[in-house]
């Protein structure tokens, strides 16, 4: 099956058996190996990617359902040369040790930025309708779909939560 | 994963057709069925993509209900303006269910409509009567934490696992069915679901070729509405208990209650019977204990999930005391 693919600006035409999930069309087919496979059943977010913006586990959700799509992995993130203010928090905080989970962290949190920019209320906002506190419980909270076997997470939090404040006020 | 055909569907008519083969299955947000289908617990010979018809979005109706289209992702749903103002316990129950990621993806009707985490059910080398009707059920004996203590049967004791499920029963929900011939029709979540009897296999009443189209919430009332949910985790695990309530009082007494649970029973679950108890009350912990004698009055553990017992007591307990503001 034929499938149009826009990945990080450039439009890959995939061949692929229906059953390829879009983690395995990037890592396989395209060698865009940025994005990590963990648990392949949604549980730990190591393969979560922004389609059309949004975040998603790119382990449950099959390439050919995503003819046309805009898919941004850690690739489109940032460069060697300019990394995305996620990217260089990450390594200021020490955001990480073995580093499997990393891009499935950065992808996420790059949304994450984006929902609490749109106003999206969480679990533990204490107010569904106010403007959200940059906490660290709020922080951890969204990004509960993001597993470390490290358990980096008091890292990973201070990593957000900087470019957080910086970039939401 | 079993091979498959794929089909993009472009009508909800053509859809439905293409239902009429057992084999078929429809793919929406996919991360049941692609995650059931990996472990090959569902072996669909063609799945029909539905993403590209147009379903609806949220929107306020002239009657003043809201009508939440099929596929309204779990994320849009809870962070809707009106469903935050007037629906805050459908947005608690979603926020309070699965991870960003999964919400950003899931569907209205595909949470409706997602199958039971039970491990036997999930596991093709133990019985299940639900996967494979007539083979047993290794949950009765088995390791059954997270399951049923309402409702089950011999045959089966799977919980459902939805969050927003239960706060739509208790905000009484319709849901929006459309078959070949194109009649829309409307079912509350009782004539949904059903209880897994002799038949476990069947957990819905939809015909093979209906589809949900969308949910319709009715008129909202001016109420005091908690989701508070029981889990092992702080964040992204399922109900363990959850308890959905919308609470109105006056003059000191409860004017009007509608709860429903979750993580309990093998659908939604609510028994009218409770709120009607509540109404006319003045709140009080007797009348809520009193609640939750009715509520668990036929409730039966099985082993390792005896503590749902008194844990659904406590939450109820809790969550009526939250509602109401009484703590007496």
């Amino acid at each position: 099956m034929q499938t149009l693919l826009k990945i990080n600006g450039t439009e890959h035409t995939l061949e692929a058996d229906t059953r390829t999930t879009l983690l395995d069309a990037l890592r396989h087919h395209l060698q865009l190996t940025g994005t990590k496979k963990g648990c392949d059943h949604g549980q730990c977010g190591a393969c979560t990617v922004l389609v059309n913006g949004r975040r998603i586990n790119a382990c449950l959700t099959l390439a050919c359902m995503h003819d046309g799509d805009e898919i941004t992995t850690v690739e489109g993130l940032g460069t060697v040369d300019k990394l995305s203010a996620l990217q260089s928090s990450f390594i200021r905080h020490d955001g990480f040790q073995c580093g499997y989970c990393t891009s499935g962290q950065l992808c996420s949190a790059t949304a994450v930025m984006d929902e609490i920019k749109a106003g999206w209320p969480s679990h533990v906002s204490d107010d569904l309708s106010a403007d959200i506190t940059l906490s660290g419980e709020e922080i951890a909270e969204r990004m509960s779909g993001n597993l470390c076997r490290c358990s980096c997470y008091p890292n990973i939090v201070d990593a957000i939560q900087e470019v957080a404040n910086k970039e939401i006020s | 994963m079993k091979a498959f055909d794929y089909v993009r569907a472009s009508s909800i008519k053509e859809a439905s057709q293409q239902l009429a083969s057992p084999q078929t299955r429809i793919i929406a947000g996919g991360t049941n069925l692609l995650d059931l289908m990996k472990l090959e617990v569902m072996t669909p010979d063609t799945l029909v993509d539905i993403n590209r018809i147009e379903f609806g979005g949220i929107e306020k109706q002239a009657d003043d209900t809201l009508r939440i289209g099929a596929l309204v992702s779990n994320s849009d749903l809870a962070a809707d303006v009106t469903v935050r103002e007037h629906y805050p316990l459908l947005s608690r129950a979603l926020l309070a269910g699965a991870s960003g990621q999964l919400r950003n993806k899931a569907t209205t009707a595909g949470n409706l409509l997602q199958r039971t985490r039970c491990y036997y059910y999930q596991d093709l080398a133990m019985p299940c009567n639900r996967r494979e009707p007539g083979s047993g059920c290794a949950a009765k004996e088995g390791f059954n934490r997270i399951h049923a203590i309402i409702g089950a049967s011999d045959a089966c004791i799977a919980t459902h696992s939805s969050d927003m499920a239960v706060a739509m029963l208790a905000l009484n929900a319709k849901v929006e069915v459309q078959s070949v011939d194109n009649q829309k029709r409307l079912l509350s979540l009782d004539e949904l679901y059903r209880l897994p009897g002799d038949t476990p296999e069947q957990e819905t009443n939809l015909a093979p070729s209906d589809l949900i189209t969308a949910v319709i919430l009715p008129a909202p009332i001016v109420s005091s509405q908690q989701y508070t949910k029981v889990r092992d985790r702080a964040s992204y695990a399922f109900a363990l208990v959850s308890v959905a309530s919308v609470i109105s009082m006056q003059s000191g007494k409860i004017d009007y209650a509608s709860l429903a649970f979750g993580g309990v029973a093998p659908r939604p679950w609510h028994n009218t019977a409770v709120n009607e108890l509540l109404m006319g009350e003045t709140p009080s912990t007797q009348l809520f204990t009193k609640a939750a004698d009715l509520l668990l009055a036929d409730a039966t553990g099985h082993g390792s999930n005896d503590f749902k017992i008194p844990l659904t007591r406590r939450t109820l307990i809790a969550d009526l005391q939250k509602a109401t503001g009484s703590n007496s």
